[in-house]
């Protein structure tokens, strides 16, 4: 009788980007063999500029939670490279950002000022408001809800013929949501132009990547929707955004969509409400820490003399007084009122919703529309 | 001005809106090539084009979710979810993602979004395909929900839904749709949202509804009127908003009330229409407001589905207990 043969490989996953993942910087920072830097050094030194202010928001806002300052809060401690990578593989004038909730550094070089993030984070509805001109979904709080509005998008620019690439940030958890598997396969049916970060950090909350599929990696998945898929070590900046230049290229000239699979590792808890220790091993942890992309990249840039101590000090500094400034103006504006409950709700309210307005706030007007 | 029926009506406003606005399209399962699993929207794929009648694959959600991007992307996207038994599995990008979306970017991006959906039992169609969950979204701010009776509200409520920036679930009597036939306008006209209608004068009892459930109170009327009962009819028209006013004053007028609809008793939007009532009209009541409903049960398989739809007895029965005339 012949047998069939099985078409997945499965295998174990300890964590951490795979062996045979695309990178460009090793683990100390040096281009591999062979390796071309896809960017100049002015513009890898940007990349770790996002990167630095990242970290250090991702400090402060830890810091002001704890002080009851400010809300929940979804640090990205540990994904810098791979959120910062990919934004800069995008053009803030054109494309549009659709996020899930911890890419921080990716909203503000797309343009939303940093001032609003925080009141949002500080829990002011108007923290929510993006800009007009900014093209940025607003921060997605269901898992994976935001993939068919990505892919909606996608469509519409096109049938508008406008030349417009969507990227949107996805975890490893949300991989298995239902909005995932429908979002992907109607992107590939319809060659949208729209490019996956998969940014898989190795946990969803507590549950570990192994306890999420079967599937020998997440890019795979990619080949059932007809579409490429690519593992990129996602803490090398180098590399991650020469993938997502090449799928926002792929998308652009009309090749369809890209799951990328960004291979990175969650080094501060879910969020400020959560408590890694529960879950991950000390061991894992320190091993992963590591691996952190920051060094990384600095002895890179080092390497090739685009940052010394000194010059790297001054970075500090001016990201640490920007993020002041940004606290600062947040605070300020930070005043709530019952009216902001109704506001924007409908854009014809229903004589209920006035009614209900009038005894909450007493102010029967029709909020700002 | 032409007799048509409720999905000739629906199909006219659709075209006609197409037409007008070349921002608006169509997406959904079938809803291209075949013309719609009951034609609502036969022929509009041939006519604009396969981008704005668009056949997506089987998927609720991202039918739902898709809507959200094209329409901040500066579409007007009208999504048809096959049959309302199935937007379960649209729910999340309904409810959590539609009706707030305008409020979750502070007023940055509106949804002007209609969801059309056919529900209701009473053509034998298999078990969900039958499921009245209206009420289910009453609870999704953000939402509106239109529920036409006749052709005529059928096209002008469409149209007034595809322009109306706030997004609608708007839901098309399965039963109604070739059943129902009345005059239509051929040009355009809209009916504006949260003006009841009243079907039918009378002094004795007001019957509320809406959908399919409309004409059952029509006819139950007449029977009424055989043994001198005089039935008030009034048509919902919308359950976001609500016509208050309109509930109130048929309450005071008649004093007695009775509130039929397809879905289950419990949580009904009929619990809402009594709550309703006693609010604003209790010392005009004469007798408890009656529900006719379907039972606390599922919507069952075809061959028993006559004894879960209320039928004109169950109706006319409460009708007599009701002005105090049951034997």
């Amino acid at each position: 009788m012949t047998r069939v043969k099985a078409i997945v490989p499965l295998r174990s996953f300890e964590g951490g980007a795979d062996p045979d993942a695309f990178r460009l910087l090793d683990a100390g920072g040096a281009l591999v063999k062979g390796a071309v830097a896809p960017l100049s050094g002015d513009a890898a030194l940007e990349g770790y500029r996002w990167m630095l202010l990242s970290r250090a928001l991702d400090e402060r806002v830890v810091s002001l939670q704890r002080q009851g300052r400010i809300g929940t809060y979804s640090a990205v401690y540990g994904q810098e490279a791979s959120v910062v990578g990919v934004s800069l593989a995008l053009d803030p004038a054109r494309d549009w950002i659709f996020p899930q909730y911890r890419e921080a550094p990716a909203l503000l070089r797309h343009g939303m000022p940093m001032s609003t993030l925080l009141l949002y984070f500080i829990g002011n509805p108007l923290g929510a408001r993006v800009p007009d001109g900014v093209l940025l979904a607003p921060i997605q709080i269901s898992i994976a809800a935001q993939l068919p509005h990505a892919v909606g998008m996608a469509l519409g620019l096109k049938m508008q013929d406008r030349d417009a690439v969507v990227v949107t940030f996805v975890g490893d958890g949300a991989s298995s949501e239902g909005d995932f598997h429908e979002a992907l396969n109607l992107a590939g049916l319809v060659r949208a132009p729209v490019v996956f970060v998969l940014q898989n950090n190795g946990y969803a909350i507590s549950t570990p990547r192994s306890k999420q599929t079967a599937a020998a990696s997440f890019a795979c998945r990619a080949e059932g929707y007809g579409m490429p898929g690519v593992r990129v070590d996602g803490n090398d900046l180098l590399a991650v955004y020469q993938v997502t230049h090449e799928a926002v290229e792929r998308a652009r000239t009309g090749g369809g969509p890209t799951l990328i699979e960004s291979q990175t590792y969650r080094l501060y808890p879910h969020n400020t409400a959560d408590d890694q220790s529960r879950y991950v091993p000390p061991e894992e942890l320190e091993a992963r820490r590591l691996e952190d992309p920051l060094p990384r990249l600095r002895n890179y840039l080092s390497s090739i003399g685009a940052i010394n101590e000194a010059s790297e000090e001054q970075l500090r500094a001016a990201v640490a007084e920007e993020i002041t400034a940004a606290v600062s103006a947040a605070e300020a504006s930070a005043r709530s009122t019952p009216d902001q409950i109704f506001d924007y709700v409908y854009a014809s309210p229903t004589p209920r919703v006035i009614r209900q307005r009038a005894e909450i706030t007493g102010n029967a007007k029709i909020g700002v529309v | 001005m032409a007799v048509l029926t409720m999905v000739e009506a629906i199909r006219q406003a659709l075209e006609q809106e197409m037409e007008r606005d070349e921002r608006v399209m169509i997406l959904g399962e079938d809803v291209g090539r075949l013309g719609g699993v009951f034609r609502a929207t036969d022929g509009l794929q041939a006519r604009f084009g396969e981008d704005r009648v668009f056949d997506a694959p089987l998927a609720e959600a991202v039918i739902a979710g898709a809507s959200v991007g094209l329409a901040m992307s500066g579409m007007v996207p009208v999504p048809e979810i096959q049959f309302l038994g199935f937007s379960h599995q649209a729910f999340h990008q309904i409810a959590d993602q539609i009706a707030r979306f305008r409020f979750r970017s502070q007023g940055r991006f509106p949804m002007q979004i209609t969801i059309r959906s056919p529900f209701g039992g009473g053509v034998r169609t298999p078990e969900m395909h039958s499921d009245a969950v209206e009420a289910q979204f009453v609870q999704c701010p953000g939402l509106k929900i239109v529920m036409p009776a006749t052709a005529h509200d059928a096209k002008g409520l469409l149209l007034e839904a595809i322009r109306d920036p706030d997004p609608v679930l708007y839901c098309e009597p399965l039963r109604g749709y070739r059943l129902v036939r009345d005059e239509v306008p051929d040009g355009d006209y809209t009916v504006p949202f949260g003006k009841a209608r009243v079907v039918r004068e009378g002094a004795d009892v007001t019957l509320v509804a809406w959908s399919a459930a409309v004409q059952l109170c029509e006819r139950v009327a007449e029977r009424a009127a055989e043994e001198k009962i005089s039935c008030r009819v009034l048509d919902l028209r919308t359950l976001v908003p609500l016509d208050v006013e309109a509930l109130a004053a048929s309450a005071e007028m008649t004093g007695r009330v009775v509130v039929v609809h397809e879905a289950p008793y419990t949580g009904g939007f009929g619990a809402e229409v009594i709550a309703t009532i006693q609010e604003e009209a209790f010392y005009s009541l004469e007798a408890p407001v009656a529900r006719v409903t379907a039972p606390d049960t599922p919507y069952p398989i075809a061959g028993v589905e006559e004894w879960y739809i209320p039928n004109e007895e169950r109706v006319l029965a409460a009708v007599r207990r009701t002005v105090g005339t049951a034997a």
